[in-house]
């Protein structure tokens, strides 16, 4: 829980993402939305996400969890938001913890959560376009 | 900006009055009260003054007043102790209850390793422990009952004088960790007839590192700090004297005061517990709303996790606990949580706030004005609140 380099718990980027969430709410007439993670364990993240032309136009987020699970949420989205299906499915956690200059160990699986969510998103939204 | 401290069940600041007692002797006296020239008595001095001051308060002889080096080691030595003794007889069954503070229960938990069975009482859903219970699992090979006098994280006071009489009746040694309780509410080893009680300085105002074991004279314990004569030969290590004088100063002094500050404690205890149910919904308080320690608020927000809301709570300048998994290191959320019934996701979203005796009620307004607009904030991120509002409607 304690990041001995900078003395703190989680990076700046972390807590700024914590703080400031990006792209927080739902999107309407979504084309994909994935729920992954479980109350039980104290971690459910939902991903909305909008598609033209096999690109993601919009994504916004919904999470339940702690500060790292909001962080990684925030962060995913910005991530994919204006990549092709392809590329949102090709982000790794790693790739996501890295762009909040990493996450405590113990944290570590809040960030794959992220990458199940965006991968969770994508599969509902090829579920209803099989033709893509 | 002033940041607001109500964490003190964590752990509190020394007192000025404590810490200008204390001074003396690290600047001072300082003398190993185990010497025989005159710096060294000035020491032992100092060491028995301190021993007779706590024993006082407590009800207690000063020659069963220990002095350690805080709450876990005075849990440790009273259970493994009593342990290891009884096992001499014979008897190898100890039981206490599922809430207790981590050095009680890991202390019986290694021990099962080593041999001993223990019963682990359930609470109630205040967190009161099953007296029925207790005593139907005592059995003619029960040598310890250790049960705490409250509950660090829920508040909740147990019937301290009716473990011990089922104890006595079924004559087994019986120990109360009152680490938390200490400062707090009125204690007498005589009036609680406890055979054991552990205590630690830095919950009542006093320094960090040192605490009393308070043993019943003719209750036999086998050491744990093996080494020099100190503390009648029975815990080595030269002692800690300006903490000692420090533990005997602050538990003075918060005895010369108790019914005042629990008076004032109580009253802004409830402001505070009323302010979050009223203003908040979905919240509840965990924990006994009478038979709770003066400073303890406990409340569990639903939807919400933890964490996030002690962070945010920090970044507004209060400093909080929470139950929650990510607080505490591992996956599960607190034991004490579950074990009056909580569910888990129920259980994550807890937040625990205890007050000192310089919390005032500005702070608590001012936790009352800020908290219900960052559980607003995370609940609107939060994707269970979303189904909640949907059922609802």
């Amino acid at each position: 829980m304690y990041d001995e380099k900078n003395g703190t718990m989680y990076s700046e980027k972390v807590m700024d993402h914590f703080a400031n969430p990006r792209n927080v709410g739902e999107i309407e007439n979504a084309d994909g939305v994935g729920t992954v993670g479980n109350a039980k364990c104290g971690d459910i993240m939902k991903m909305y996400i909008k598609v033209e032309n096999g690109i993601i136009v919009d994504v916004k987020f919904k999470t339940f969890g702690c500060g790292a699970a909001i962080a990684t949420s925030s962060m995913a989205t910005e991530l994919v938001k204006g990549k092709t299906l392809e590329e949102a499915w090709n982000l790794t956690n790693k790739a996501v913890a890295d762009a909040l200059d990493g996450l405590p160990p113990v944290k570590m699986h809040c960030s794959l959560l992220a990458e199940e969510a965006i991968h969770a998103a994508i599969d509902d939204y090829r579920k209803a376009h099989p033709e893509e | 900006m002033k940041r607001i401290y109500m964490d003190n069940a964590a752990t509190t600041s020394v007192a000025p009055e404590v810490l200008e007692q204390m001074i003396p002797y690290f600047t001072q006296v300082g003398g190993n009260p185990s010497s025989i020239h005159s710096n060294g008595r000035e020491a032992k001095r100092a060491l028995e003054n301190a021993r007779r001051q706590v024993a006082e308060i407590l009800g207690a002889l000063p020659q069963e007043i220990y002095f350690t080096s805080g709450g876990s080691e005075s849990d440790n030595w009273a259970i493994k102790g009593a342990a290891f003794q009884m096992k001499e007889k014979g008897k190898t069954h100890i039981i206490t209850s599922a809430i207790e503070h981590h050095a009680v229960l890991h202390t019986c938990e290694w021990l099962e390793k080593q041999g001993f069975t223990v019963t682990y009482v359930p609470v109630d859903e205040l967190g009161v422990i099953d007296l029925k219970a207790l005593e139907e699992a005592i059995n003619e090979n029960t040598g310890l009952i250790t049960v705490m006098a409250a509950n660090n994280e829920i508040g909740t006071i147990q019937p301290v004088k009716e473990i011990s009489r089922i104890a006595k009746e079924h004559q087994v040694l019986f120990h109360t960790d009152a680490v938390q309780a200490v400062g707090a509410m009125p204690i007498n080893v005589n009036d609680w007839q406890v055979d054991m009680l552990s205590l630690s300085a830095h919950k009542f105002r006093g320094p960090k590192g040192v605490g009393v074991l308070y043993v019943r004279k003719g209750v036999r314990l086998n050491y744990l700090v093996h080494g020099g004569a100190q503390e009648r030969g029975k815990r080595a290590g030269t002692e800690n004297l300006p903490g000692i004088v420090g533990l005997a100063a602050a538990l003075k002094r918060a005895y010369d005061h108790l019914d005042e500050v629990v008076a004032r404690e109580i009253a802004l205890r409830d402001k505070l517990i009323n302010g979050i149910l009223e203003s908040i919904p979905y919240t509840r308080l965990n924990g006994h709303r009478e038979n709770r320690l003066p400073n303890n608020v406990n409340v569990s927000v639903q939807y919400i996790e933890g964490e996030a809301l002690l962070l945010r709570l920090d970044l507004a300048g209060i400093a909080a606990s929470s139950g929650s998994a990510c607080t505490s290191g591992s996956l599960d959320p607190s034991h004490v949580l579950l074990a009056i019934g909580l569910p888990h996701e129920i259980a994550h979203g807890s937040l625990r706030l205890t007050l000192s005796d310089e919390t005032t009620e500005e702070e608590v307004d001012e936790v009352l004005r800020v908290l219900p607009n960052i559980v607003n904030t995370l609940r609107n991120m939060s994707p269970l609140y979303e189904m909640i509002l949907k059922e609802a409607k």
